[in-house]
């Protein structure tokens, strides 16, 4: 369903050039769920970003559904943009518009459906995620849980075959990241949807993802199943399951020595 | 891929057959087939799905649209010969009880 090759990202210039993504391939298959997981800064973002199209590569290939689609422009992005759901980290609704109503935007902007079918299957999206009966709160009136949920709901509006799920448990209780753990499986398992999730919450990842992607630095460092990557004795693997401050990957991003640092300070 | 409604009018009896997928595209089309029925004097209308291997979220609201119709009617509103791919939309969407379901055309049209 979506393939992923020789990805290859930097942002800045020169000196000052960073290198987001290196050589990243991934291969994410249909009905199944895959989480990419890694620190802040690992690069997990940036490949969401790609695939969503908000980014284009330096260089490598992303297909999706068959089409190779990373410098697609204009109308051809919208056009595949159909085929998948987002799920924002914040959730993203409008905040001046009814529950009912942030469901039923992309069904009112990319169909002709009329607005009867289309009350329906807010309501049927609704009962999918465990919140009929919220249709005219507005997002100020909802728990955190529930926005997310709601975003969900509008992410399947249009029945996508692919969801893309940024951080979908950031910052919710642990009943709440269960109820979306629970709802992403059964989306998956059921609809037939692909599933691939941008996550740092490694129980979340454990219990939801037939294959997850550990990246470091805009490498991957692990890929396999849950079980997989639980078994790996790879140090860095380790120190971020375990969630350890001391290990491989260092609490500071910089790489270049403080002492020097201070000191080059002195002669600038 | 287009979609085919074919209309069959027996007596008080009517059935709307389609052949093709019911998608986001297709529904309105489904739709415009069937809300002229209820306002007939149609004691059963029946849609036969057995040659729709596809539906989605819009199709299965179309027919929960003329399930309204039926109610406000008084018009029996019948669905026959789901295919196995249609049924399991209507499972996961726990909508196959809220219809009067029937394996074939003939037992839609019988009862």
């Amino acid at each position: 369903m979506i393939q992923i090759k020789n990805l290859k990202k930097s942002f800045g210039e020169g000196d000052q050039r960073i290198t987001v993504l290196e050589d990243f391939n991934a291969h994410m298959e249909k009905g199944q769920i895959t989480s990419i997981i890694g620190g802040s800064g690992s690069g997990k973002s940036t490949v969401l970003k790609h695939l969503i199209g908000a980014y284009r590569p330096d260089s490598g290939e992303i297909w999706i559904d068959g089409e190779e689609v990373s410098q697609f422009k204009g109308e051809e992005i919208n056009r595949i943009r159909k085929k998948f759901g987002i799920m924002f980290q914040s959730g993203a609704l409008f905040n001046s518009l009814t529950v009912e109503d942030n469901v039923a935007l992309p069904m009112r902007e990319h169909t002709d459906l009329n607005e009867g079918t289309i009350l329906i299957m807010v309501k049927m999206k609704l009962e999918m995620v465990g919140l009929r009966g919220a249709e005219h709160l507005k997002p100020a009136q909802l728990s955190g849980g529930m926005i997310k949920r709601i975003a969900l709901a509008r992410a399947i509006a249009l029945d996508p075959k692919i969801v893309f799920y940024d951080e979908p448990s950031a910052g919710l209780d642990p009943i709440s990241i269960g109820v979306i753990d629970k709802l992403i499986m059964d989306l998956s398992k059921k609809m037939g949807i692909t599933s691939v999730v941008v996550t740092h919450e490694i129980p979340s990842a454990m219990r939801i993802s037939d294959k997850i992607i550990m990246l470091f630095k805009g490498k991957i460092i692990a890929e396999g199943t849950p079980e997989e990557i639980r078994n790996s004795n790879d140090p860095k693997v380790i120190q971020f399951i375990e969630g350890s401050p001391d290990g491989p990957i260092p609490f500071s991003k910089s790489q270049t020595d403080y002492g020097e640092e201070l000191k080059e300070m002195s002669r600038a | 891929m287009s979609i085919d409604l074919k209309l069959d009018k027996a007596g008080d009896t009517v059935t709307l057959e389609v052949t093709g997928n019911i998608d986001m595209s297709s529904s309105t089309k489904v739709r415009d087939a069937l809300a002229p029925l209820f306002q007939n004097n149609n004691k059963v209308i029946v849609v036969d799905l057995s040659g729709v291997s596809y539906i989605d979220s819009s199709g299965i609201a179309t027919l929960v649209e003329g399930l309204q119709w039926s109610h406000n009617s008084k018009n029996k509103f019948r669905l026959a010969a789901l295919t196995p791919g249609v049924k399991d939309v209507f499972e996961i969407a726990r909508l196959l009880s809220v219809f009067e379901v029937f394996d074939t055309k003939e037992q839609a049209l019988a009862e």
